[in-house]
């Protein structure tokens, strides 16, 4: 296999493990710039390739239903059930001024723990697999463009571009709209923008459901792209929090975190598929699977230093 | 000597830790009993299996206090780093630590060798492997500002496939390949004298000494300049500066020490509780024992009562099957118990409004009473005990009036 076989399969694999860390972190992004801090992006993921799951799984069992329609279905279903479970935190957070770590950790652990249950209750095992996610498909025209074509354009997940728009949009939101200006506010000095007669709280809100809508599609894109199935034993391996590691490795900015989550999709690719190529052969598993993690501790350590975050976020207003 | 002071001023009460942590714990099982009746089970039957499960006999007691004693240390770790200030969710992670440490001495060191020097041995080389994990958290935070909670999760990884790693490297199970060879009984922390106590149960020296470690802790943070300096830097890190004390030296030796304490569970788990590794398990116990710290109000004490409790959940759910509850209802119940202790504020409000409510609705009595006698004395020069006795005359007054 050559140099370039081998950069044109590992790109649109991690374009593809890229896009759910990305819906993570702008959720985590929504969230933080609006001063509540959210170490739950991994629960509400996991609920949203629960959620998911489930909702495609009755879908596609029903004879003659469409595959894709199904798999839109379970999105949606995925976004609200994972905003129902981000206003829990909401509450927690901004009306009862609970401790926002501490909160988050416990909605990690009832969705782990519900969701496995709800899961026991519905297929009797841990587990919930789909017939069938989305199938790859090259993008007419794009994918002839030489060198572009091959590693951006070629076998793409239609999720990836609906994603891309998202962020797209959410950077217009954010950065050029007076709404985004007042969301920004109100991680950096929420007193200030309650006397200029913004609602802190409302905003809060807004930023922590936007957070659960957008990590609800992250976890359904995980599903319907490369995991196809719920899988209780190992969860979504830890992604929430490398959503959140390249939140502060992106320092909370829309081009940041999607250089951040890039490199991040990259290193899950080299651990999750590296037995494939002959370059990384000779390596032990193990190696290659803390390899993501390894790399995530020594991205935080070169970027948390001068840290940017918002300087509200995790302070109660 | 002095004596205990009688005169508290005449008030409402305040919400004890205790009674807040009660009343997330009610609300946690009602939470439970909810989502057993959304499935369309009994709940009553579902707990009382689950206190079945866990306590009918000697052999399930034991089961209980051998699964509580990973719950405790785990539990003591958290609490240790929350002192300082810091949540330390890697407690898996260092469980992993110091399990493949010990699991790895067990297997290499020698057979012959005299036992209290074996677990010495063994407790402190797991311990170590723990402190450093911690460590790397620790110093992250301190040098470089890594929020802890993402480093821990980090390393929680790492190990999982270090331990992924080493398994098959150097101790696995020749006819079970993705698990460690068992090891011999007296290469573990079980002790002929507690398995023929408890009819073969897997409770340990681990427990006692996870007692001992509540005692250490206790003293550690309550009586030595160090714990003092921990929980100042936990109370107000710029204020603790100002006084002179190293704020990230502190950080470093609360993390080391959270994480012995975390890979001493571990130890206690992989080399007594059970007696194998798996590859590709993450330990569950450490999330768990953040529930611990958090319902034992971070106390020793209050720690090991809840370590209990939540034993009692994590053994008895095994007896569920029966009655058709997935065992998963435990971890539910344990989650929300968390999300309501982190959500203490709207507990405590809710008994300082009971409590206020019956004080003044007391106040009004015994005024009531006192006018009746033609007592022209203030609220405020009444004793308790003058006071009870004219609110309940009060109460008698005022129905007599009605």
């Amino acid at each position: 296999m050559g140099f370039w076989s081998v950069i044109t399969s590992i790109i649109p694999s991690a374009i593809a493990y890229t896009i759910p860390i990305l819906m993570g972190a702008l959720g985590g992004l929504y969230s933080e710039r609006s001063g509540v801090t959210n170490l739950c992006i991994e629960g509400l993921m996991l609920f949203g390739v629960f959620s998911a799951a489930a909702t495609i799984v009755k879908l596609q069992a029903i004879p003659g239903f469409s595959f894709v329609l199904a798999i839109i279905i379970g999105i949606i279903v995925a976004m609200a059930a994972s905003l129902l479970l981000s206003l829990l935190h909401a509450f927690a957070a901004i009306n009862l001024k609970a401790n926002q770590v501490i909160s988050g950790t416990a909605i990690n652990m009832l969705s782990t723990a519900v969701t496995l249950f709800l899961a026991q209750t519905i297929t009797g095992s841990g587990n919930i697999t789909i017939v069938r996610g989305i199938v790859r498909q090259n993008i007419p025209l794009l994918s002839k463009i030489p060198v572009i074509g091959p590693l951006f354009f070629t076998s793409t997940y239609w999720t990836t571009w609906v994603c891309l728009l998202i962020w797209g949009l959410s950077w217009f939101l954010l950065y050029k709209t007076s709404f985004g200006l007042r969301l920004r506010a109100c991680g950096e000095h929420p007193s200030a923008v309650a006397s200029a007669g913004v609602n802190v709280h409302k905003m809060r809100y807004i930023g922590v459901m936007a957070s659960g809508l957008l990590s609800g599609i992250g976890g359904a894109c995980i599903l319907v792209t490369y995991a196809g199935e719920y899988n209780a034993g190992s969860g979504i391996n830890g992604l929430g929090f490398l959503a959140i590691a390249a939140l502060i490795f992106g320092q909370w900015k829309p081009l940041g975190i999607l250089g951040s989550t890039f490199f991040f999709g990259l290193c899950m690719t080299i651990a999750n598929m590296g037995k494939v190529f002959p370059v990384f052969q000779s390596i032990p598993t193990g190696y290659l699977g803390m390899f993501p993690y390894l790399a995530t501790l020594i991205a935080l350590i070169f970027s948390s230093r001068k840290s940017a975050a918002p300087l509200a976020s995790g302070e109660p207003f | 000597m002095k004596g205990k002071v009688i005169s508290k001023p005449l008030e409402a009460r305040k919400a004890s830790p205790l009674i807040v942590s009660l009343s997330a714990v009610f609300l946690g099982i009602a939470a439970g009993c909810l989502f057993i009746l959304c499935i369309g089970k009994n709940p009553f039957a579902g707990f009382e299996r689950i206190l079945f499960g866990a306590l009918s006999n000697t052999r399930r007691v034991g089961n209980t206090l051998g699964m509580s004693t990973q719950l405790i240390l785990i539990g003591l770790s958290v609490a240790f780093a929350f002192k300082t200030g810091l949540f330390n969710i890697g407690a898996s992670g260092q469980m992993l630590m110091g399990g493949i440490t010990g699991s790895m001495l067990a297997y290499y060191l020698p057979m012959d060798m005299p036992r209290v020097i074996y677990l010495a041995i063994v407790i402190v080389a797991s311990m170590a492997a723990g402190a450093v994990w911690g460590f790397i958290s620790g110093f992250l935070k301190a040098k470089f500002n890594v929020h802890e909670v993402v480093s821990t999760i980090m390393l929680n990884w790492t190990a999982y496939w270090i331990v992924y790693d080493f398994i098959p490297r150097f101790i696995v199970d020749p006819t079970i390949s993705v698990k460690s060879k068992p090891i011999e009984t007296a290469h573990t922390l079980r002790a002929d004298w507690i398995t023929d106590l408890t009819g073969f149960s897997t409770m340990n020296y681990g427990f006692f000494l996870a007692i001992i470690m509540c005692i250490v802790i206790w003293f550690v943070l309550e009586k030595t300049t160090l714990g003092f300096n921990l929980k100042a830097v936990g109370a107000n890190k710029f204020c603790a500066e100002y006084a002179g004390i190293k704020v990230n030296r502190s950080i470093m030796v609360s993390m080391a020490i959270a994480g012995a304490l975390a890979s001493l569970a571990g130890l206690t788990y992989y080399c007594g509780y059970s007696n194998i590794m798996e590859m590709g398990k993450m330990p569950n116990e450490g999330f768990d024992g953040i529930a611990v710290a958090l319902l034992g109000n971070c106390s020793p004490i209050g720690i090991f009562f809840s370590a209990i409790f939540f034993g009692i959940l994590k053994m008895g759910r095994g007896s569920l099957a029966a009655t058709g509850i997935p065992t998963e209802i435990a971890d539910t119940i344990i989650a929300t118990i968390i999300y309501f202790t982190a959500t203490n504020v709207i507990l405590a409000n809710f008994w300082n409004g009971l409590f206020k409510s019956r004080f003044e609705r007391n106040e009004a009595r015994c005024r009531a009473a006192m006018d009746a006698h033609g007592d022209k004395r203030s609220l405020e020069a009444l004793s308790h005990d003058e006071f009870n006795a004219y609110a309940k005359e009060g109460k008698a007054l005022m129905k007599e009036g009605k």
